[in-house]
């Protein structure tokens, strides 16, 4: 297998100076998904006719001589649980089954209006609720790398498509680390930006006050070069910051030098000796580019999951309340409305959206509030507070993304506890609100990737992105 | 912290999440909620007497649009994916006369 590994910066820059054809960039991709997709299953649905009708007039536009965007013929793969006008969106849940949203997210047509030609729509766990992709209604995706193992998840299907070469680049979103896991088990750069960073306006919500949409790539510049596309506020988001997209581009060459750099000295256990090998030798590579480590401490790390497992299934069971069988998707019929949402919503949903709808619903109840979601959002507070404590000695954090690399199919699927434990570095960010990415640096169990995750404050992209182009630089 | 969850209350939050679960599920879901809200017993390590909640991380407030007429969704293209619609409405089954 060497499936096309082209970079969105080159073939953006290659399509709209005429020395590549967008089509012939789309046909690689189609023919590595006709080779490999039956086996992958990275996508819900590949969009074969409207690519080729859009790389082709982005062709044609070109001989043209007319002004093309900063992404012309850059395929992009999109994660199902965002809006596509007209084109079924899933979100991997049997209840959407058929459903053709009337409006595509701000996302989508900001990358349409820069010259992106879209391949598919990406397989994920039912709704974003997993980290293996195993929670797919329509089936597991399977790791490019060693189709043994899971690709991660919720992204899942997003990331397998790009290390596959099915897509020059995907989005996917993150709500307590699908972007960033899923991406470190493909071997991929992902990116979780800054809470408001990114509208998401047209992303089925999951949890509202955690889910930012960011990029998959093969590139650290690829991904800046995505976020600069993707970024910047949106009216129609009301919790979109007021503010222009940020510039990254220019920060991958900048070094480290002066950086500091945070090490958490009570780091929650259980990451494999071969995950952690590799973040020393990353410390090692910036401390030997001129950046400080500096030791910090980040005592509600690990409660951060627990919390993170009462606001989110809290939030989940509010949002999801809308799949009840009357504007979307499949309808259980009954006698009278409150049989029918009951029937629908028990036919429609999968044993993992059941079983966190069920635990935020309890959360929320009378009388069980402020015992549970009360206190998961102290615990929220006290992470921010750790957060603010440690970014006082330092300007990013480095940890590891996933505790292991990518492991096998069924290994965590008895135990929801266990599957879990997989965001434990991950999910700190989204409480939080900041930014964090994961980018590939070295191998460990089985020759897999392992990916370095770097922790920013909000707003923290340019310096994020500064230390991720030196990891790239040394890896 | 309240007790282990029962399956009377399992069965009472099922209805208010609208889901018609079978006693299988039920049984399923009593066993494993226990275990989570067990796990969630870690917090009690923590001092929260003076902590205050962190509700969302980005304090943005009132944020609202210019009150302007702008386009909205196509009405005929949003009930094309809808499960039944009639006379330009979402069709539903009856909603009174009809006890829980």
């Amino acid at each position: 297998m060497s499936p096309s590994r082209r970079t969105v910066v080159d073939v953006a820059s290659a399509v709209a100076n005429g020395s590549l054809s967008a089509v012939a960039v789309l046909e690689e991709n189609l023919a590595a998904i006709t080779a490999r997709e039956t086996e992958i299953h990275a996508f819900n649905l590949v969009t074969v006719d409207q690519a080729r009708e859009r790389a082709t007039q982005i062709d044609t536009d070109v001989r043209a001589g007319k002004t093309v965007g900063r992404l012309a013929g850059v395929t992009i793969a999109l994660k199902d649980n965002m809006c596509t006008r007209g084109v079924e969106t899933t979100c991997s849940s049997k209840i959407l089954a058929g459903w053709k949203p009337p409006y595509d997210a701000t996302v989508v047509r900001r990358l349409a209006d820069e010259g992106a030609v879209f391949v598919g729509k990406t397989n994920l766990d039912e709704f974003a609720m997993g980290s293996s992709t195993e929670n797919s209604a329509f089936g597991p995706t399977r790791n490019p790398l060693d189709t043994s193992r899971v690709p991660g998840g919720s992204s899942g299907g997003s990331a397998a498509a790009v290390a596959a070469g099915f897509a020059t680049a995907s989005l996917g979103s993150d709500t307590g680390g699908s972007i960033r896991q899923p991406a470190a088990l493909c071997g991929l750069v992902g990116v979780k930006p800054t809470y408001g960073m990114v509208s998401r306006q047209g992303l089925v919500a999951f949890g509202s006050s955690l889910d930012q949409i960011g990029p998959i790539t093969t590139t650290v510049a690829d991904a800046a070069l995505l976020m600069e596309v993707i970024a910047g506020h949106d009216p129609l988001d009301s919790t979109s910051l007021p503010q222009p997209a940020p510039s990254l581009a220019g920060e991958l060459g900048k070094g480290v030098q002066g950086m500091r750099i945070g090490r958490i000295t009570d780091m929650p256990a259980g990451s494999s000796p071969d995950v952690l090998a590799q973040l020393e030798a990353a410390f090692d590579a910036l401390r030997n580019a001129g950046a400080t480590v500096v030791d910090v401490r980040m005592p509600s790390m690990l409660y951060g999951l627990t919390a993170y497992y009462l606001v989110a299934p809290a939030e989940a069971s509010s949002n999801l309340a809308r799949f009840d069988g009357v504007r979307f998707g499949v309808r259980v019929d009954a006698k009278d409305v409150n049989s029918m949402y009951g029937a629908t919503r028990a036919a429609g949903f999968g044993d993992e959206v059941k079983r966190r709808i069920m635990l935020g619903t309890y959360a929320l109840s009378a009388g069980y509030y402020d015992a549970y979601y009360g206190k998961a959002l102290k615990v929220r507070r006290l992470i921010a507070d750790d957060f603010a404590t440690a970014y006082a000695k330092c300007d990013v954090i480095l940890t590891p993304t996933s505790p292991t690399v990518a492991f096998k199919f069924g290994d965590k699927t008895s135990n929801p506890l266990a599957m879990y434990l997989c965001d434990v570095f991950t999910i700190p960010t989204n409480l939080a609100g900041h930014a964090a990415m994961s980018v590939p640096f070295g191998t460990g169990e089985a020759g897999l990737p392992v990916g370095v995750q770097i922790l920013a404050p909000a707003l923290g992209e340019a310096p994020m992105f500064r230390v991720a182009g030196e990891l790239e630089r040394a890896r | 912290m309240p007790e282990a969850i029962s399956r009377e209350t399992v069965e009472k939050v099922a209805r208010l999440a609208r889901l018609a679960l079978n006693d299988a599920e039920v049984t399923r879901m009593t066993q494993q909620l226990a275990g989570m809200l067990e796990h969630f017993r870690d917090v009690d390590a923590l001092d929260l007497s003076n902590v205050e909640p962190l509700n969302q991380p980005i304090p943005l407030t009132n944020v609202l649009r210019d009150d302007v007429v702008a386009p909205s969704l196509d009405r005929d293209e949003v009930l094309a994916s809808a499960p039944a619609a009639q006379d330009g409405r979402f069709r539903v089954p009856p909603i009174v006369g009809f006890e829980e």
